[in-house]
């Protein structure tokens, strides 16, 4: 009896995996899963920019995504702004503050040893956290959507128009960041940077200078997810910490590159969280993404996608 | 030797403060709150309507010619912290009563200590175990979740709605909805279909949902304090769900209809009568209370009062009460305390016994609804 109950319950998952509304269930995961797997591949990319210029991992970098979402709705609530005018107000501001906190903690720094500079990134987010709070208090606010909020319905799943305005604008980050590092002078020059500093620096790549635009461009992607994600996640002083955390982990997915293995292991995130607490128990949602993060720390330090990626800026 | 008579001296002083808490011309009341850290969202509303209504009696005259004193210390959530600051409050502050603290660990925490000390203690928070069992010296202002679920089933009942899905938040307050939810389900003739968590920083909750969806759930039951509710309301609109959506007295303020927005048209949710007042019958007993409540705490902060300050405005109130009726001393205050009855507040009508320290009945919820962003009462 024992014996053939398994089996038989075995097949009775599979002929419901096959009806419609399992199906409808599975895009409606993986539909989420892609839209929150973005931003973590948007603030993953931020981190591993960072630790390819200086070979730290910057901490703060989930602090810049609360700064987008937070400045965003300053400028929109207490500046009136419209929306087209505060979002790049509130990158330039986070941008700004990437620079700060580059010239302020990390440049002046006698020793540069990575612990040490590790040890500031974290001192930095909390700092930045705790004014958050004091400036804007400790309440959840809601940003507006970018473009109305009616379901659109694909085969049967749901999705809503900022779902497809963080997709897109996720694909034209992308493509951007490509180009940079690929086709200009201060990408290359980035690049070179990051495979040896030291010899960059021979050839008369200012290093420093290489080191305050790493954090220029990680705060912009930072402050630029934060912004795309707020009207569905709405935005707090303290948001910063879990998507960090959760970016950090796309990060190491991807081997700490700033192209596509990072992407891809943003996307592998967020679609096996979303298909874990579906599928699952929702329980283990946050599990998941650190019980990943633990087996490729223990398994393949070097990223899913091997050394060859991991070695890119 | 001359140390021995110095401690002899301490403790002699001590004892005689102990004892005579009104000696001083004022009584001093302790108030524990979580003014900071993640339970912020009670013990801000908490510290500021304490201090609001003990400058009210004070301008008026005070109690019985007796000035209030409030001495008031920032737990900031921490258990630990609580029972510090509680036996710093006892003492050397030689306080009369303590008011909180905000939620039920930090009061589970301070409770052995105010037994020992023999100290009233109002507890501003709402797990069921503070009162449950009786404890001397204890007693709550803030309602039991007990009596939340049993708004809401009570309308599922009559709706002839019987399969429920609930989705609770994986920290203190939810697991106690759940477990509430779970128990009094046969009551009500309930089956629960889906029984479904979210983490309190949750950003998506749309597996979930899509789960339930799934289920033959009849209705959603969704067990939280913000933001995690307003993101469910959200992508329940994104889902399309049709199902009813079922909220907890956990957002019941205008907070929650700002973040969800249109999302949160239809909700309902069994709430304390604060969020109506100017809506109640005037035959409602608490009427009174409230909108007194409703405006000084609009006139001193500018901001709207909710029923999480309404805990502390009732338990400073109670124990005003207790002391006019003869309370001079702790035991004096604590026996009078017990006394109350039919005292109309802001969370309910409170009748304390020497069986009951929670002293509120099934009407000091009402079930709510949002419709075009305001709140109404359910008939």
């Amino acid at each position: 009896m024992k014996g053939n109950s398994l089996p038989m319950k075995g097949r009775e998952f599979l002929r419901k995996k096959r009806t419609p509304m399992q199906l409808e269930q599975i895009l409606q995961y993986s539909f989420s899963g892609l839209s929150t797997g973005a931003i973590y591949a948007l603030i993953g990319i931020g981190f591993s920019i960072i630790f390819n210029a200086t070979g730290i991992i910057n901490f703060a970098q989930g602090e810049f995504v609360m700064l987008g979402g937070m400045l965003t709705l300053f400028f929109l609530e207490l500046l009136q702004l419209p929306l087209w005018a505060a979002v790049p107000c509130a990158v330039a501001v986070s941008a700004l503050a990437g620079i700060l906190f580059e010239r302020l903690a990390i440049r002046p720094l006698r020793q540069p040893t990575p612990i040490n500079l590790v040890i500031i990134t974290i001192a930095g987010s909390i700092l930045i956290r705790g004014l958050a709070m004091l400036l804007w208090g400790k309440d959840t606010h809601a940003i507006p959507p970018f473009s109305g909020d009616e379901p659109i319905s694909i085969a049967g799943a749901t999705i809503l128009p900022q779902h497809i305005w963080i997709l897109a604008i996720t694909v034209l980050i992308i493509a951007v960041n490509k180009f940079f590092f690929y086709h200009t002078i201060s990408g290359k020059a980035m690049r070179a940077c990051s495979y040896n500093r030291r010899a960059a620096s021979l050839v008369g790549i200012d290093v420093r200078r290489m080191v305050l635009l790493s954090f220029i461009i990680s705060s912009v992607l930072g402050s630029l997810a934060g912004i795309i994600v707020a009207p569905l996640t709405m935005t707090a002083y303290d948001v910063g910490i879990m998507l960090g955390l959760k970016g950090f982990c796309a990060a190491i997915i991807g081997g700490m590159s700033s192209g596509m293995a990072t992407v891809v292991g943003g996307l592998i995130l967020g679609v096996l969280e979303s298909l874990g607490a579906g599928l699952i128990s929702s329980g283990y949602k946050d599990a998941i993404a650190f019980i990943i993060l633990l087996l490729i720390l223990f398994i393949r330090p070097q990223g899913l996608f091997g050394k060859a990626e991991s070695e890119r800026v | 030797m001359k140390k021995l008579i110095a401690v002899c001296g301490v403790v002699c002083v001590g004892l005689l403060s102990a004892t005579a808490v009104f000696a001083a011309g004022t009584i001093k009341i302790g108030g524990l709150f979580a003014v900071t850290g993640p339970a912020a969202f009670l013990g801000e509303p908490e510290r500021n309507t304490a201090k609001m209504v003990v400058e009210e009696i004070n301008k008026a005259g005070g109690v019985k010619g007796h000035k209030l004193e409030l001495v008031v210390y920032d737990t900031s959530g921490d258990a630990t912290k609580a029972v510090q600051l509680a036996t710093k409050l006892i003492r050397d502050d030689h306080v009369a009563a303590i008011i909180g603290p905000s939620t039920t660990g930090e009061s589970m925490a301070v409770i052995p200590v105010a037994e020992r000390e023999k100290v009233p203690l109002i507890s501003c928070s709402a797990g069921i175990k503070i009162t449950e069992p009786v404890k001397k010296w204890v007693f709550k202002t803030a309602q039991n979740d007990t009596l939340a679920v049993g708004k809401i089933y009570e309308y599922l009942q009559r709706h002839k709605q019987s399969k429920v899905a609930i989705l609770t938040v994986s920290d203190g307050f939810g697991a106690s909805g759940r477990e509430q939810l779970k128990a009094q389900a046969r009551k009500y003739g309930i089956t629960i279909v889906s029984d479904d968590t979210y983490g309190p920083k949750d950003t998506d909750m749309t597996a979930q949902l899509t789960r339930i969806r799934g289920s033959r759930a009849q209705a959603i039951i969704c067990w939280g304090t913000n933001p995690g509710p307003a993101v469910i309301a959200k992508n329940a609109r994104q889902l399309g769900l049709k199902m009813p959506l079922f909220m907890s007295h956990g957002v019941s303020s205008k907070k929650f209809i700002e973040l969800a927005g249109d999302a949160a048209e239809g909700i309902k949710l069994p709430s304390g009568k604060v969020i109506v007042a100017d809506l109640l019958p005037a035959s409602d007993r608490q009427k009174g209370a409230l909108t007194a409540f409703v405006k000084d705490y609009q006139k001193h902060y500018r901001a709207e009062g909710d029923h999480f300050g309404g805990h502390a405005w009732d338990a400073v109130m109670l124990l005003k009460n207790a002391i006019e009726r003869g309370g001079d001393t702790r035991a004096t205050i604590r026996d009078q305390l017990e006394r109350t009855r039919g005292f109309a507040g802001i969370g309910g009508t409170f009748s304390y016994s020497a069986q009951d320290h929670a002293g509120l009945n099934n009407d000091a919820f009402v079930l709510v609804e949002v419709k075009k962003r305001h709140w109404s009462i359910v008939k």
